[in-house]
């Protein structure tokens, strides 16, 4: 028999009284049941902001990227900002779902589906960006390196930029294939419990017929490992490969060796604080604060604040470097950033990146929901911030005092950024009311190790022989209540 | 094709079925198969199944990633038109093999990845448009079905089955598939 042992010291990671039954139900309800009013205002503002994107993508592509701000010493501003901030972003998502699986946290469970959904969404918005700021867009396909009629004229292989070609590519087709195994057997319970024949249709097709057989369940868990195994040196090395973007340069503030680690720790830094952003809603709004608990938003800001951490030391640890290296220019880089024209980007970063996430050394406030919520919003401002202050406080002013110059972003950049948030939380808005947002069948799994009603029964000395059934809970209620 | 009887025995709980599944076994009855709602730690032992080699295809295919991406840079960078890029040793794919490290590295785990995935589907027989083939729609609920073959000894096996709990069982004449 197979022993859902777990030390009584941990909290349980389901909490209510659950059995088996409960779980699919609660997982299954905000995808059977309609879309509230709530959900359709929001929507209808991620909607309008996402035309008000397209509209000024089109007039991009267009007309040229001379609508934008940029200039010839400013030749990235918010195009890879933004880019690099939603790539970063994307990070958490699959960190969630490969790293701890492999880590055998067991908190993953509830949480993991929502988070990969947010890395496919996130990286879909930094996808359009490599594209959009090309001067000839039409042509994006010449990045391939497919034969051709110009001599084959090839792509560089030595350049980051078309590293991050292959990089990007890799890590978005990776987790969507991650994600869907993990969504066969889920779509499969909708798809069974479908009464409704379109319903049926849709989720019989999205399943691929998956039936649940033991051999099925044995290949699913070994590819889920072999998939976290992959997943998660592909994590570090996508947005190292982004760092080196910068990184392989010459510029004072960009040619660094710290950038690599100091980029990953960031992505993983945003990211989790959007997954507490949109849990915290996601949680309340679909009645799932049984499977999304307390717990679980206390492990993400404990997560947050320990990469927090590192980002502040990585900040401290480039300014020692440029003033222990006694190289003027490097020198300069820092002290226009932390006192020039761009200052006020600085200190923003700075007090949203390296002061806030200290908060969260008191129990108090990484348990309350409130500021949770509200430290992710500051933190994700804090890392555009991070990403804006590297290029453009760098670019604006490098080695040529003669080509210094400000940058100003027009209403198009402001126009598109706001785009691909408006996208980002259409698609996450339709997620979360046509997909199954908990992975119910991993939960299944974990429910009589971490499930509060299993604990209690196995501290009490009681076996679990027979206890996930809706009739042993339904008995258990009953008993309770004639006690009473 | 001959047509065979199974007895299909459902279960409302993991740790009844994996008794259930042991008992079968001791008494030497051929399990067809076992659906379940969620992977039950065990059962593939319990139930004799053999462990999946689809780990080792996936370092296969990641070893052929590897290659391939050798292959195309070698061909495409040192082989077919040779840059001075920035200085770098265009003459020898291993002296500007740091260079290349990025890409090969992200062509293994995708070749590994995505090759693994296919694999699984198609082992597992699942894709757009296949018809699911558990019996009972249950079974990705809470309920869990064991598919017992049975031959002239319909009444003693139904007796197991009721001993080790199982809830409903129900006879069912099918064509023998795989």
């Amino acid at each position: 028999m197979a022993s859902h042992y777990e030390a009584p010291i941990r909290r349980p990671l389901v909490t209510g009284e659950k059995s088996y039954h409960d779980v699919t139900v609660d997982v299954a309800r905000p995808v059977e049941g309609k879309a509230n009013k709530q959900w359709w205002i929001v929507f209808s503002i991620a909607l309008t902001a996402f035309m008000w994107g397209v509209g000024c993508i089109i007039y991009t592509i267009g007309t040229g990227v001379g609508v934008w701000g940029l200039n010839k010493t400013v030749g990235w501003a918010w195009d890879i900002t933004n880019f690099v901030w939603w790539v970063g972003i994307g990070h958490a998502g699959t960190l969630i779902s490969a790293v701890l699986l492999l880590f055998r946290q067991k908190w993953r469970m509830a949480i993991n589906r929502s988070a990969e959904a947010m890395t496919i969404f996130s990286v879909i918005q930094a996808g359009l960006f490599p594209i959009i700021h090309m001067g000839r867009p039409w042509l994006a396909y010449w990045v391939l390196p497919i034969p051709n009629q110009f001599g084959s004229l090839w792509v560089n292989f030595n350049s980051p930029l078309l590293w991050d070609v292959f990089a990007i590519s890799t890590y978005l087709s990776v987790s969507l294939v991650f994600w869907w195994t993990g969504l066969l057997p889920d779509f499969a319970m909708i798809r069974d419990r479908a009464v409704k024949p379109f319903q049926k249709k849709i989720y019989s097709l999205l399943s691929f017929g998956w039936s649940g057989r033991a051999k099925d369940w044995q290949r699913f868990e070994e590819v889920s490992l072999v998939l976290a195994g992959l997943a998660t040196p592909l994590v570090l090395s996508v947005h190292t490969i982004v760092s080196f973007d910068f990184a392989t340069s010459v510029i004072p503030g960009w040619h660094t060796t710290i950038f690599p680690p100091y980029f990953v720790a960031g992505a993983i830094f945003s990211g989790f604080a959007m997954v507490n952003t949109l849990l915290i809603i996601m949680r309340k709004v679909c009645h799932l604060e049984d499977y999304i608990t307390v717990q679980h938003i206390e492990l993400m800001n404990i997560v947050i604040m320990i990469t927090g951490s590192i980002v502040g030391v990585a900040y401290i640890t480039e300014l020692f470097i440029a003033w222990y290296s006694g190289v003027e220019y490097e020198q300069y880089a820092f002290l226009n950033r932390a006192t020039g024209p761009y200052a006020w980007a600085y200190w923003c970063m700075m007090s949203c990146n390296v002061f806030s996430p200290q908060f969260m050394w008191f129990k108090k406030l990484r348990t309350s929901i409130m500021f949770s919520f509200f430290i992710s919003i500051v933190v994700n401002i804090g890392m555009w911030f991070e990403r804006f202050v590297i290029i453009v406080t760098s670019l604006h002013r490098d080695y040529l005092p003669s080509s210094w110059t400000m940058f100003s972003p027009t209403f198009v950049d402001i126009g598109i950024f706001i785009g691909t948030i408006g996208f980002f939380f259409v698609l996450f808005l339709l997620y979360a009311r046509t997909f199954p947002v908990i992975a119910q069948a991993e939960v299944k799994t974990i429910l009589k190790s971490s499930g509060q009603r299993y604990k209690r029964l196995r501290e009490s000395g009681e076996s679990l022989v027979g206890t996930g059934s809706v009739d042993a809970v339904a008995t258990d209620l009953a008993k309770k209540k004639s006690k009473k | 094709m001959k047509s065979s009887k199974v007895i299909h025995a459902l279960y409302t709980d993991d740790d009844v079925l994996m008794g259930a599944v042991k008992k079968l076994r001791a008494a030497k009855h051929a399990i067809e198969e076992v659906y379940t709602p969620f992977p039950v730690h065990g059962l593939d032992k319990a139930m004799g199944l053999a462990p999946t080699r689809i780990a080792i295809t996936s370092f296969l295919y990641g070893c052929v990633g590897l290659t391939v991406a050798i292959l195309m840079m070698n061909f495409i960078m040192i082989q077919d038109w040779p840059q001075d890029i920035g200085g770098k040793p265009s003459f020898s794919y291993l002296e500007n093999m740091p260079a290349f490290v990025p890409i090969m590295f992200e062509m293994t785990v995708f070749f590994a990845a995505h090759l693994m995935v296919i694999t699984f589907y198609l082992r597992s027989r699942m894709w757009p448009f296949k018809n699911a083939e558990n019996p009972d729609p249950r079974t990705t609920d809470d309920h869990f079905l064991v598919a017992v073959s049975v031959g002239d000894n319909e009444k003693e096996l139904k007796k197991l089955l009721t001993e080790t709990g199982a809830v409903e069982m129900h006879l069912v004449e099918q064509e023998a598939s795989h």
